[in-house]
């Protein structure tokens, strides 16, 4: 994926929540990603690991602690308000829950237009209006739908407005937090196809959050995986697969659970070992307390990614 | 061990909006052993949670009303039961609910250790002092990934992943004798997951505990459950043993459908296939079968008559015409 034109690159970068006794919590430490324009990095990793943290930090939803993010080369994080209002139109986020992330008052309509307004992207009401039917008519909204509430729709279609107002600024960018794990495996897959759709069509590139490993390989191109706060192994979604090389990426996908009968009888894949805190976390690899192959170097300092095989990158003092 | 603890039957339950009448639950009927879990799959919609919720009695008030049928658990008509009596002796006592929203059942201005330490106080039946108590909370964060050091936080603080471990924490430590977990494992990746269902069978194991586990992950319920049902549009249109539901060979449509959309580890496709069309407006239920629209054996018969349940064997039954008229094979894949 060398070729394709970078569309969005992290470079260093932190978010640090402060806790009690003016101590940090790192829920993003070091973290260094690209993204091409058009296509899709899947995220995965452990609960609580900062994938929602980090998606919501790159468009500037939270503030970052320290780095950098180029969007299109331009370090957004120094931007000012006027600046990022333009370049949020070009950067969205669709969240998991299609319940809560929607206001249950509004029409489906005055949802996906909500953004317009707020941008002041159009001028009269017509031209909103109009953007809004050919918007419903590009997720797979009927028209007589415009002026229903959300709770009159399946969770399918709700999440298609989720799909339909992140679409409303033409962005280039899509932020995807989870966004099918709340359905039903049909539907799921009419949205991951949509989804897919739109990114031909528009060459929209995405960062994929999720848990569930078999959507992940299906919609990526490349997968990050992240543990405590850190990126510790990234590649090609195929290879992701074929030859995991990090100890927790191989436990990770060890763990899947698959829907036939032949695994009823394995043992559920649990890691033992204590979760290392990430409040002012110890110097070394995060896994390491959990990892079977931990040896003495591992809890010195933390370590970089490294390039094991052309393309494929993990950190690991084993490797 | 084999008691049957929870018993539905033929419930139907309708949700009365200004407008319209929504028809949610039609006509299920399950049972749940002790030792035992039983999984509910479906479509987003069903009316999975609309059951699971009028068991405990929690149906919205002023717009959610079974309309029929009888849920007993022990030999005791829930719908009998006082007010108090459902306070104080079934529900979080007897019969513990995990929510599909983490937020339904925590205080946002309460820490987490506090919420687990007033869960566990509420059941201290062994009267352990306040220490024991605290930790015990420790040891019920801990088991679920995490730090005990956290405790002192609030929800806001914590990842939706996160949330959704504290409640699992508090419906364990609380040893229910049915668990109903809706959605449980959804916001967790599959260590977590994996970790969180081993607690949930440990709890089986000690207690003898009886679980009703609704999910959208077919691989969770190969997984963990002894049996398993398939909702759709109200109804259960499959339901059988484990390996009924996962054996090739007769299923309803709908199962197939579900079944063929799942995206494969194995092999790489272009596009998933989702089974075409909607569920029906549950305000506006066809007369004949729910499925008929969608389904691609379905014939003039299926539009205009209502199927019956067939028995396929001791514990496999199917809601299909294409089985009511003598038994035609059918295959998985
Ligand atoms: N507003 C906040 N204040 C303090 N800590 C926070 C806040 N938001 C998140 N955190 C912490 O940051 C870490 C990362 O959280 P994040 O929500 O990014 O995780 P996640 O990977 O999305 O998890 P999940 O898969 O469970 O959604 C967690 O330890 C969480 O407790
Ligand atoms: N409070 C309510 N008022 C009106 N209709 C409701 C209410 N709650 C649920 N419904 C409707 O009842 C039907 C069943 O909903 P329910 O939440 O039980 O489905 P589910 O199977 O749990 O779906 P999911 O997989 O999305 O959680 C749906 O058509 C839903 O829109
Ligand atoms: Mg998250
Ligand atoms: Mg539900």
């Amino acid at each position: 994926m060398n070729e394709a034109r970078i569309l969005i690159e992290v470079k260093d970068l932190c978010k640090y929540f402060d806790v009690k006794g003016g101590r940090k919590l790192h829920a993003v430490d070091r973290v260094n990603l690209t993204i091409p324009a058009g296509k899709t990095l899947g995220v995965v990793g452990e609960s609580g690991c900062g994938k929602s943290t980090l998606g919501r930090t790159m468009l500037r939803l939270l503030e970052p602690t320290s780095g950098q993010i180029l969007f299109e080369g331009k370090d957004i994080t120094k931007a000012r308000k006027s600046e990022m209002r333009q370049l949020r139109s070009k950067m969205q986020i669709i969240f998991q829950d299609p319940y809560s992330s929607i206001n249950p008052h509004m029409t489906v309509s005055d949802i996906i237009m909500q953004p317009m307004i707020v941008n002041r992207l159009f001028h009269s009401r017509e031209e909103m209006v109009a953007r809004v039917k050919k918007l419903m008519d590009t997720v797979g909204l009927a028209d007589r739908l415009y002026n229903a509430y959300p709770h009159e729709l399946d969770g399918g279609r709700r999440q298609r407005i989720g799909v339909a107002r992140a679409l409303a600024l033409n962005p280039e960018f899509i932020v995807c937090d989870e966004p099918v794990s709340a359905l039903d495996v049909s539907i799921q897959a009419q949205i991951l196809n949509l989804l897919m759709d739109l990114q031909d069509q528009m060459g929209l590139a995405y960062m994929f959050i999720t848990h569930d490993l078999s959507v992940v390989k299906h919609i990526s191109d490349e997968i990050a995986v992240l543990y405590l706060g850190q990126c510790i192994e990234r590649c090609g979604a195929t290879e992701l697969f074929r030859n995991p090389l990090h100890p927790y990426t191989k436990m990770l996908l060890a763990a899947i659970p698959v829907p036939n009968l032949s695994a009823r009888t394995r043992e559920l894949q649990v890691i033992h070992g204590e979760v290392t805190n990430p409040i002012d976390p110890p110097p070394g690899c995060r896994f390491a307390a959990r990892c079977p192959y931990c040896r003495p170097e591992c809890k010195e300092k933390d370590l970089p990614l490294r390039e094991v095989n052309p393309g494929h990158f993990a950190a690991c003092t084993l490797l | 061990m084999d008691e049957i603890l929870l018993k539905i039957e033929d419930l139907f339950i309708e949700y009365q909006t200004e407008l319209e009448t929504v028809r949610a639950v039609n006509g299920v009927s399950l049972e749940v052993k002790s030792g035992r879990t039983l999984g509910i799959v479906g479509e987003t919609g069903a009316g999975k949670t609309t059951t699971c919720l009028s068991i405990l009695r929690l149906l919205p008030d002023r717009t959610g009303r079974v309309t029929g049928g009888n849920i007993c658990f022990r030999d005791k008509n829930i719908y009998s039961l006082s007010e108090e009596e459902m306070r104080t002796q079934i529900c979080g006592e007897k019969i513990s609910m995990i929510f599909q929203d983490p937020m339904t059942s925590l205080n946002p201005v309460m820490t987490v250790g506090s919420q687990i330490y007033e869960a566990l106080k509420y059941h201290n039946h062994e009267n352990k002092t306040r220490e024991e108590l605290e930790r015990r909370v420790d040891e019920v964060l801990e088991l679920v990934g995490i730090p005990a050091e956290r405790k002192t936080e609030y929800p806001h603080q914590f990842s939706g992943g996160m949330k959704q471990r504290v409640v699992i924490a508090i419906a364990l430590a609380c040893e229910p004798e049915l668990l109903i977990a809706d959605e449980p494992t959804t916001a967790l990746d599959v260590t977590v997951q994996a970790q969180v269902l081993a607690m949930m069978r440990d709890l089986q194991k000690k207690v003898g505990s009886a679980i009703l586990l609704i999910t959208h992950d077919l691989g969770v319920v190969a997984q963990m459950c002894d049996d398993a049902l398939v909702m759709y549009a109200g109804e259960i249109v499959e339901s059988g043993s484990i390996e009924d539901i996962f054996t090739p060979g007769s299923h309803h449509p709908y199962t197939m459908g579900l079944f063929g959309a799942i995206p494969d580890l194995d092999s790489a496709v272009d596009r998933l296939t989702p089974i075409e069309g909607l569920m029906p407006d549950p305000t506006k239920l066809p007369d004949g079968c729910y499925f008929a629209d969608r389904c691609p054996y379905a014939e003039e018969l299926c539009k205009q008559i209502h199927p019956t349940r067939t028995s396929l064997s001791g514990t496999h039954t199917i809601l299909c015409h294409r089985f009511s008229e003598g038994l035609k094979e059918v295959s998985h894949e």
